[in-house]
């Protein structure tokens, strides 16, 4: 059940990682709509689940406007394909306002626009690098030009 | 000048061949090899790049640097507005065109930044609405997202306002006649004027009683 502090999040792509996702945040108590293209994504989301699921495509303008986003707290952008979550962030951001959005980001190599455009990235290709990379009994490396995002 | 089309498929061909024709430096980039390999059999004063032009690696390839001109109309609009905001932020591309094939996509693009965004979608809903609707129709300009229109009519033989004063004829409300150009003359008319066949005239009308008006002017249904 939603308590006090309870965010209302829209995850927009619903994978392996917008699933998982979807259901840490339900189990948080946090009130999540989630958003795919194609319905037969919704099947991969996990039994914590407890929000609402929604067919449709993030970047069509008229298809966002059936999301609560006006009275969404977050948008997180996480799909798996770079372009369209940064369409999707700045829409969210610059167009709806919402107070928070993070865009999930696949290719290391556009980082850079997405920080021009000042969009809150994770990057999980950048994480799990460095996850493994500082386990090796080499010690930790650090990467040139890495921030702590 | 350097141009660099994104995109592909016919329209795209076309314009490469024209624009190569007329003998400006033009540069595709487009992701399907097959495509590529068609585009260089067929157009030989061109540069082909194979590859994602969403992708800065393949823009910095593509020498996007040096583009005078960007033109980003693949089909999809997230490809078409990080092309257009990449050559903007890291290549400072000074003429930035994006299409944006959802036409709702258009205000969006603008309030990201990129002000050279267009929609085909209401330039050929435009041709089907007036064209079929009312051949006398020439140009219809929706202002204020449709809300009121500026409509460019002739007046052919089966008009039903022809030599009567204006005031006699039956407008609905919320509509003038602001102007009629006969030959080389601009008549404003008053409701004293007596409209004539072949006249050409500019309709202001809110959409509500903008069919309506139309009708009464041209005498179709």
């Amino acid at each position: 059940m939603p308590f006090e502090n309870s965010l209302s999040i829209i995850i927009v792509g619903c994978g392996a990682l917008g699933s998982h996702l979807a259901g840490k945040l339900s189990r948080l108590g946090h009130g999540v709509v989630a958003v795919d293209l194609r319905e037969s994504a919704f099947a991969g989301l996990p039994e914590e689940f407890t929000g609402i699921s929604l067919e449709a495509d993030a970047a069509e303008p008229a298809a966002l406007k059936r999301l609560p986003t006006d009275t969404a707290d977050m948008l997180i952008a996480a799909t798996g394909d770079d372009n369209t979550n940064l369409l999707v962030a700045q829409t969210a951001k610059t167009v709806l306002g919402i107070p928070r959005v993070v865009a999930r980001l696949a290719d290391v190599a556009r980082e850079e626009i997405f920080r021009d455009l000042d969009i809150e990235t994770v990057c999980p290709a950048r994480i799990t690098a460095k996850r493994i990379i500082d386990s090796l009994p080499l010690g930790s490396v650090r990467e040139e030009g890495e921030e702590n995002r | 000048m350097n141009i660099l089309i994104t995109g592909g498929g016919k329209q795209v061909y076309y314009l490469c061949r024209d624009l190569a024709g007329k003998g400006y430096k033009v540069t595709v980039i487009n992701k399907d090899r097959e495509e590529c390999r068609r585009f260089s059999r067929r157009l030989k004063r061109i540069t082909i790049v194979c590859g994602d032009p969403s992708d800065p690696r393949v823009l910095e390839d593509a020498v996007a640097g040096t583009m005078d001109v960007v033109l980003a109309v693949t089909s999809r609009d997230e490809d078409n507005l990080a092309i257009a905001q990449l050559s903007a932020l890291r290549f400072e591309t000074k003429r930035i065109y994006a299409l944006a094939n959802d036409p709702d996509n258009e205000a969006v693009f603008r309030a990201l930044g990129v002000p050279g965004v267009f929609s085909l979608t209401p330039v050929m809903a435009n041709l089907i609405e007036e064209r079929v609707g009312f051949p006398e129709l020439l140009n219809m300009i929706p202002l204020d997202e449709g809300k009121v229109n500026i409509t460019e009519i002739v007046l052919g033989p089966k008009s039903p306002v022809l030599d009567k004063p204006l005031r006699d004829v039956a407008l609905p409300p919320d509509c003038l006649v602001a102007c009629a150009i006969r030959e080389e003359a601009i008549i404003v008319p008053r409701g004293d004027t007596a409209l004539k066949k072949g006249d050409r005239i500019i309709l202001i009308a809110a959409l509500h009683v903008h069919d309506q008006a139309v009708a009464c002017l041209t005498g179709s249904d």
